[in-house]
Protein backbone atom coordinates (compact mmCIF):
# COMPACT_ATOMS: atom_id res chain seq x y z
CA UNK A 1 0.00 0.00 0.00
CA UNK A 2 0.92 3.23 -0.44
CA UNK A 3 2.42 5.78 2.30
CA UNK A 4 0.03 8.83 2.93
CA UNK A 5 1.88 11.96 2.05
CA UNK A 6 1.55 14.64 4.64
CA UNK A 7 -0.80 16.98 3.89
CA UNK A 8 -0.16 21.00 3.43
CA UNK A 9 -2.26 23.34 2.69
CA UNK A 10 -2.13 27.12 2.44
CA UNK A 11 -4.48 29.33 2.10
CA UNK A 12 -4.99 29.77 -1.70
CA UNK A 13 -5.71 25.69 -1.17
CA UNK A 14 -8.30 26.40 1.55
CA UNK A 15 -9.99 29.34 -0.70
CA UNK A 16 -10.53 26.59 -2.99
CA UNK A 17 -11.77 24.29 -1.56
CA UNK A 18 -14.33 26.20 0.77
CA UNK A 19 -15.71 27.39 -2.51
CA UNK A 20 -16.13 24.05 -3.37
CA UNK A 21 -17.51 22.79 -0.67
CA UNK A 22 -20.17 25.85 -0.38
CA UNK A 23 -21.39 25.39 -3.62
CA UNK A 24 -21.47 21.65 -3.04
CA UNK A 25 -23.57 22.36 0.23
CA UNK A 26 -25.98 24.49 -1.65
CA UNK A 27 -26.65 22.42 -4.48
CA UNK A 28 -27.21 19.19 -2.62
CA UNK A 29 -29.62 21.23 -0.27
CA UNK A 30 -27.63 19.90 2.85
CA UNK A 31 -27.48 20.86 6.40
CA UNK A 32 -23.60 20.55 6.41
CA UNK A 33 -20.39 19.16 4.56
CA UNK A 34 -17.47 18.16 6.17
CA UNK A 35 -14.31 17.21 4.49
CA UNK A 36 -11.61 14.69 6.47
CA UNK A 37 -8.55 13.18 5.72
CA UNK A 38 -8.64 9.27 5.88
CA UNK A 39 -6.58 9.37 8.79
CA UNK A 40 -9.28 11.18 10.31
CA UNK A 41 -8.42 15.05 10.68
CA UNK A 42 -11.16 17.63 9.70
CA UNK A 43 -9.77 19.54 6.56
CA UNK A 44 -12.75 21.78 5.96
CA UNK A 45 -16.25 22.17 6.51
CA UNK A 46 -19.35 23.66 5.25
CA UNK A 47 -22.87 24.78 6.21
CA UNK A 48 -24.16 24.84 9.66
CA UNK A 49 -21.49 23.53 11.32
CA UNK A 50 -21.86 25.71 14.86
CA UNK A 51 -24.05 22.62 16.91
CA UNK A 52 -21.63 19.94 15.24
CA UNK A 53 -18.76 18.29 17.77
CA UNK A 54 -16.86 17.96 14.45
CA UNK A 55 -13.42 16.60 15.48
CA UNK A 56 -15.05 13.12 17.12
CA UNK A 57 -17.46 13.33 13.56
CA UNK A 58 -14.38 13.39 11.63
CA UNK A 59 -12.80 10.55 13.54
CA UNK A 60 -15.51 8.24 13.52
CA UNK A 61 -16.24 9.20 10.00
CA UNK A 62 -12.71 8.09 9.06
CA UNK A 63 -13.24 4.44 10.90
CA UNK A 64 -16.25 3.88 9.01
CA UNK A 65 -15.00 4.00 6.10
CA UNK A 66 -12.13 2.39 6.84
CA UNK A 67 -14.40 -0.11 7.73
CA UNK A 68 -16.34 -0.26 5.04
CA UNK A 69 -13.37 -0.70 3.07
CA UNK A 70 -11.71 -3.21 4.50
CA UNK A 71 -15.38 -5.18 4.26
CA UNK A 72 -15.41 -4.88 0.80
CA UNK A 73 -12.10 -6.26 0.40
CA UNK A 74 -13.05 -9.07 2.48
CA UNK A 75 -15.82 -9.84 0.24
CA UNK A 76 -13.90 -9.38 -3.19
CA UNK A 77 -14.98 -5.89 -4.00
CA UNK A 78 -12.43 -3.03 -4.48
CA UNK A 79 -14.77 -0.86 -2.05
CA UNK A 80 -18.10 0.56 -1.30
CA UNK A 81 -18.22 3.84 -2.79
CA UNK A 82 -20.51 5.40 -0.19
CA UNK A 83 -22.02 4.35 3.42
CA UNK A 84 -25.42 5.91 4.23
CA UNK A 85 -26.45 6.36 8.27
CA UNK A 86 -30.37 6.63 7.63
CA UNK A 87 -31.63 8.32 11.29
CA UNK A 88 -35.21 9.37 12.51
CA UNK A 89 -34.14 13.11 11.65
CA UNK A 90 -30.87 13.36 10.53
CA UNK A 91 -28.98 11.09 7.87
CA UNK A 92 -25.44 10.87 6.90
CA UNK A 93 -23.88 10.38 3.44
CA UNK A 94 -19.88 8.73 3.71
CA UNK A 95 -17.95 8.95 0.60
CA UNK A 96 -14.43 8.74 -0.53
CA UNK A 97 -12.36 11.73 -2.78
CA UNK A 98 -10.00 9.29 -4.12
CA UNK A 99 -7.70 7.53 -1.37
CA UNK A 100 -7.30 10.89 0.05
CA UNK A 101 -10.30 12.24 1.85
CA UNK A 102 -14.07 11.69 3.02
CA UNK A 103 -16.91 13.61 1.99
CA UNK A 104 -19.48 13.87 4.84
CA UNK A 105 -22.78 15.52 3.98
CA UNK A 106 -25.48 15.89 6.44
CA UNK A 107 -28.57 15.83 5.42
CA UNK A 108 -32.09 16.67 7.23
CA UNK A 109 -35.28 16.79 6.43
CA UNK A 110 -35.17 19.23 3.56
CA UNK A 111 -32.51 17.41 2.10
CA UNK A 112 -33.33 14.66 -0.90
CA UNK A 113 -31.01 11.57 -1.01
CA UNK A 114 -30.81 11.23 -4.73
CA UNK A 115 -29.89 15.13 -5.36
CA UNK A 116 -26.76 14.11 -2.47
CA UNK A 117 -25.70 11.42 -4.33
CA UNK A 118 -25.78 13.29 -7.67
CA UNK A 119 -24.10 16.42 -6.62
CA UNK A 120 -21.25 14.40 -4.62
CA UNK A 121 -20.51 12.35 -7.25
CA UNK A 122 -19.76 15.82 -9.52
CA UNK A 123 -18.21 17.68 -6.99
CA UNK A 124 -15.84 14.64 -6.22
CA UNK A 125 -13.87 15.30 -9.56
CA UNK A 126 -13.60 18.71 -8.57
CA UNK A 127 -12.19 17.66 -5.38
CA UNK A 128 -10.02 14.85 -6.20
CA UNK A 129 -8.28 17.14 -9.10
CA UNK A 130 -7.58 19.56 -6.21
CA UNK A 131 -6.13 16.77 -3.95
CA UNK A 132 -4.03 15.37 -6.96
CA UNK A 133 -2.68 18.90 -7.13
CA UNK A 134 -1.57 19.19 -3.55
CA UNK A 135 0.22 15.76 -3.16
CA UNK A 136 1.98 16.33 -6.64
CA UNK A 137 3.14 19.98 -5.02
CA UNK A 138 6.55 19.59 -2.64
CA UNK A 139 6.10 20.39 1.28
CA UNK A 140 7.35 23.61 0.70
CA UNK A 141 6.89 25.44 4.18
CA UNK A 142 10.66 26.14 4.98
CA UNK A 143 11.76 25.19 1.38
CA UNK A 144 9.55 27.68 -0.35
CA UNK A 145 9.74 32.02 0.61
CA UNK A 146 7.96 32.41 3.25
CA UNK A 147 5.33 34.84 2.88
CA UNK A 148 1.94 35.72 5.12
CA UNK A 149 -0.11 32.81 3.58
CA UNK A 150 2.83 30.44 3.76
CA UNK A 151 4.89 31.19 6.75
CA UNK A 152 7.47 28.84 7.97
CA UNK A 153 7.04 27.10 10.96
CA UNK A 154 10.92 27.36 12.42
CA UNK A 155 12.88 25.25 14.69
CA UNK A 156 10.35 23.03 17.28
CA UNK A 157 12.16 22.78 19.98
CA UNK A 158 11.62 20.18 23.11
CA UNK A 159 11.03 23.23 25.55
CA UNK A 160 7.97 24.19 22.89
CA UNK A 161 6.32 20.65 23.60
CA UNK A 162 7.14 20.69 27.22
CA UNK A 163 5.43 23.95 27.16
CA UNK A 164 2.74 22.91 25.59
CA UNK A 165 2.03 20.63 28.85
CA UNK A 166 2.86 22.87 31.46
CA UNK A 167 3.03 21.55 34.59
CA UNK A 168 0.99 18.44 33.75
CA UNK B 1 0.50 11.47 8.25
CA UNK B 2 0.28 15.13 9.83
CA UNK B 3 -1.72 18.03 8.40
CA UNK B 4 -0.52 21.01 8.86
CA UNK B 5 -3.00 23.97 7.66
CA UNK B 6 -1.23 27.23 6.66
CA UNK B 7 -4.50 29.42 6.65
CA UNK B 8 -5.54 27.87 10.13
CA UNK B 9 -2.16 28.09 10.95
CA UNK B 10 -2.49 24.62 12.80
CA UNK B 11 -0.49 21.79 13.21
CA UNK B 12 -2.32 18.04 13.26
CA UNK B 13 -0.69 14.64 14.29
CA UNK B 14 -1.87 11.36 14.79
CA UNK B 15 -0.73 9.46 17.72
CA UNK B 16 -1.43 5.64 18.01
CA UNK B 17 -0.99 3.50 21.47
CA UNK B 18 -0.55 0.09 20.26
CA UNK B 19 0.26 -3.37 22.46
CA UNK B 20 -1.55 -6.47 23.70
CA UNK B 21 -5.06 -6.82 24.90
CA UNK B 22 -5.54 -5.73 28.21
CA UNK B 23 -1.85 -3.55 28.86
CA UNK B 24 -3.45 -0.50 29.32
CA UNK B 25 -3.62 1.73 26.34
CA UNK B 26 -7.59 2.84 26.93
CA UNK B 27 -6.10 3.25 30.83
CA UNK B 28 -3.58 5.63 29.38
CA UNK B 29 -6.07 8.02 27.56
CA UNK B 30 -8.95 8.22 30.50
CA UNK B 31 -5.34 8.84 32.43
CA UNK B 32 -4.77 11.85 30.32
CA UNK B 33 -8.47 12.86 29.52
CA UNK B 34 -8.75 13.16 33.94
CA UNK B 35 -6.31 15.36 33.92
CA UNK B 36 -6.07 18.09 31.20
CA UNK B 37 -8.01 20.89 31.09
CA UNK B 38 -11.44 20.89 30.39
CA UNK B 39 -10.71 23.61 27.31
CA UNK B 40 -7.75 22.06 25.74
CA UNK B 41 -9.86 18.33 25.24
CA UNK B 42 -12.47 17.24 23.21
CA UNK B 43 -14.66 14.21 24.11
CA UNK B 44 -12.92 10.96 24.51
CA UNK B 45 -14.76 8.52 22.30
CA UNK B 46 -14.78 4.63 23.23
CA UNK B 47 -16.15 2.12 21.24
CA UNK B 48 -15.91 -0.83 23.36
CA UNK B 49 -17.67 -4.05 23.63
CA UNK B 50 -20.39 -4.15 26.57
CA UNK B 51 -17.44 -5.41 29.14
CA UNK B 52 -15.66 -2.36 28.39
CA UNK B 53 -12.91 -4.19 25.99
CA UNK B 54 -12.03 -1.81 23.11
CA UNK B 55 -14.34 -3.30 20.36
CA UNK B 56 -12.23 -0.24 17.51
CA UNK B 57 -10.53 2.36 18.68
CA UNK B 58 -10.40 5.15 21.44
CA UNK B 59 -10.33 8.41 20.34
CA UNK B 60 -9.34 11.71 22.45
CA UNK B 61 -7.88 14.75 20.69
CA UNK B 62 -6.13 17.40 22.39
CA UNK B 63 -5.05 21.20 21.58
CA UNK B 64 -2.82 22.16 24.18
CA UNK B 65 -1.64 25.14 22.62
CA UNK B 66 0.24 26.84 20.49
CA UNK B 67 4.08 26.22 18.68
CA UNK B 68 5.68 28.81 16.73
CA UNK B 69 1.84 30.59 16.62
CA UNK B 70 0.75 27.61 15.15
CA UNK B 71 -2.54 25.74 16.85
CA UNK B 72 -0.93 22.03 18.10
CA UNK B 73 -3.55 19.67 17.92
CA UNK B 74 -3.23 15.59 18.68
CA UNK B 75 -5.51 13.31 18.16
CA UNK B 76 -4.56 10.17 20.26
CA UNK B 77 -5.99 7.13 19.43
CA UNK B 78 -6.50 3.18 20.68
CA UNK B 79 -6.37 0.07 18.81
CA UNK B 80 -8.03 -2.96 20.51
CA UNK B 81 -5.64 -5.31 21.91
CA UNK B 82 -7.37 -8.53 21.25
CA UNK B 83 -5.91 -11.11 19.23
CA UNK B 84 -9.01 -11.45 16.70
CA UNK B 85 -9.58 -7.73 16.28
CA UNK B 86 -6.41 -7.42 14.07
CA UNK B 87 -7.85 -6.15 10.81
CA UNK B 88 -9.25 -3.07 13.05
CA UNK B 89 -5.65 -2.73 14.39
CA UNK B 90 -4.36 -2.18 10.74
CA UNK B 91 -6.90 0.25 10.02
CA UNK B 92 -6.13 2.93 12.87
CA UNK B 93 -2.53 3.13 11.90
CA UNK B 94 -3.46 4.77 8.94
CA UNK B 95 -1.86 7.97 8.54
CA UNK B 96 0.08 7.92 12.07
CA UNK B 97 2.80 10.21 12.43
CA UNK B 98 4.20 8.45 16.09
CA UNK B 99 3.09 5.60 18.03
CA UNK B 100 3.74 4.43 21.50
CA UNK B 101 3.81 0.40 22.03
CA UNK B 102 2.49 -0.31 25.67
CA UNK B 103 4.35 -3.18 26.90
CA UNK B 104 2.00 -5.11 29.65
CA UNK B 105 5.31 -6.36 32.59
CA UNK B 106 3.66 -8.95 33.63
CA UNK B 107 6.04 -12.26 33.28
CA UNK B 108 3.25 -14.68 31.43
CA UNK B 109 2.34 -11.81 29.25
CA UNK B 110 6.41 -11.46 27.53
CA UNK B 111 5.03 -13.47 24.79
CA UNK B 112 2.04 -11.74 23.72
CA UNK B 113 4.09 -8.18 23.87
CA UNK B 114 6.57 -9.30 21.40
CA UNK B 115 3.89 -10.23 18.86
CA UNK B 116 1.96 -7.74 19.57
CA UNK B 117 5.73 -5.59 18.67
CA UNK B 118 5.67 -8.25 15.66
CA UNK B 119 2.23 -7.39 14.50
CA UNK B 120 2.69 -3.78 14.69
CA UNK B 121 5.70 -3.68 12.29
CA UNK B 122 3.49 -5.95 9.95
CA UNK B 123 0.68 -3.57 9.78
CA UNK B 124 2.72 -0.57 9.66
CA UNK B 125 4.31 -1.64 6.71
CA UNK B 126 0.91 -2.95 5.16
CA UNK B 127 0.07 0.83 5.93
CA UNK B 128 2.90 2.23 3.60
CA UNK B 129 4.58 3.51 7.15
CA UNK B 130 8.51 2.06 7.64
CA UNK B 131 8.43 0.99 11.25
CA UNK B 132 12.12 1.31 11.34
CA UNK B 133 11.41 5.04 11.04
CA UNK B 134 7.82 6.35 12.29
CA UNK B 135 8.24 7.89 15.62
CA UNK B 136 8.43 5.02 18.39
CA UNK B 137 8.44 5.10 22.21
CA UNK B 138 7.35 2.05 24.69
CA UNK B 139 5.69 2.39 27.94
CA UNK B 140 6.44 -0.91 30.29
CA UNK B 141 3.42 -0.56 32.16
CA UNK B 142 2.22 -1.99 35.57
CA UNK B 143 5.52 -1.63 37.07
CA UNK B 144 3.26 -2.07 40.49
CA UNK B 145 2.70 -5.87 40.30
CA UNK B 146 4.91 -8.06 41.83
CA UNK B 147 5.59 -10.81 39.20
CA UNK B 148 7.08 -8.35 36.29
CA UNK B 149 9.85 -8.92 33.96
CA UNK B 150 13.14 -7.07 34.79
CA UNK B 151 13.53 -3.95 32.75
CA UNK B 152 16.45 -5.05 30.79
CA UNK B 153 15.10 -8.10 29.64
CA UNK B 154 11.87 -5.99 28.30
CA UNK B 155 14.31 -3.95 26.56
CA UNK B 156 16.44 -6.88 25.02
CA UNK B 157 13.21 -7.92 23.84
CA UNK B 158 11.50 -5.34 22.70
CA UNK B 159 13.83 -2.28 22.30
CA UNK B 160 16.87 -3.70 20.43
CA UNK B 161 17.48 -0.32 19.31
CA UNK B 162 17.22 1.72 22.37
CA UNK B 163 14.32 3.73 21.34
CA UNK B 164 12.40 6.25 24.42
CA UNK B 165 11.03 4.38 27.13
CA UNK B 166 9.54 4.50 30.42
CA UNK B 167 8.36 2.86 33.16
CA UNK B 168 4.51 2.95 34.41
CA UNK B 169 1.66 2.43 36.17
CA UNK B 170 -1.49 3.79 34.29
CA UNK B 171 -4.08 3.17 36.24
CA UNK B 172 -2.04 5.43 38.87
CA UNK B 173 -1.19 7.90 36.27
CA UNK B 174 2.74 7.04 36.86
CA UNK B 175 4.64 7.87 33.54
CA UNK B 176 1.52 8.58 31.37
CA UNK B 177 2.36 12.35 30.84
CA UNK B 178 6.50 11.62 30.58
CA UNK B 179 5.46 8.95 28.00
CA UNK B 180 2.99 11.45 25.89
CA UNK B 181 5.66 14.20 26.11
CA UNK B 182 8.85 11.99 24.52
CA UNK B 183 6.35 10.75 21.83
CA UNK B 184 5.37 14.19 21.14
CA UNK B 185 8.65 15.13 20.94
CA UNK B 186 9.91 12.95 18.56
CA UNK B 187 6.91 13.70 16.27
CA UNK B 188 7.83 17.18 16.17
CA UNK B 189 10.99 16.53 15.57
CA UNK B 190 9.95 14.43 13.09
CA UNK B 191 7.60 17.13 11.49
CA UNK B 192 10.17 19.79 11.55
CA UNK B 193 12.55 17.78 8.99
CA UNK B 194 9.80 17.37 6.09
CA UNK B 195 8.67 21.40 6.61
Amino acid sequence: MRPIADLVIYEEDLSRINACLSALQRKARSAAILLIDTSGQLIASAGATDGLDTTPLASLAAGSIAAAGALAQLLGEKEFSFVFYDGERKRLHLSLIGSRAILLVLLDQNSAVALVRLQVKKFSREMEDIFTELSRRPNSGAEGKSSPSKPAIGEITDDDVENLFGKG
Amino acid sequence: MSFINYAAREINCKLVYYGPGLCGKTTNLQHIYKRVDPGAKGKLISLATETERTLFFDFLPLELGTIRGFKTRFHLYTVPGQIFYEASRKLILKGADGVVFVADSQIERVEANIQSLADMRQHLGDQGIDPDKIPLVLQYNKRDLPNVTPIDELQKALNPRNLPWFEAVASQGIGVFETLKAIAKVVMQELQKKT
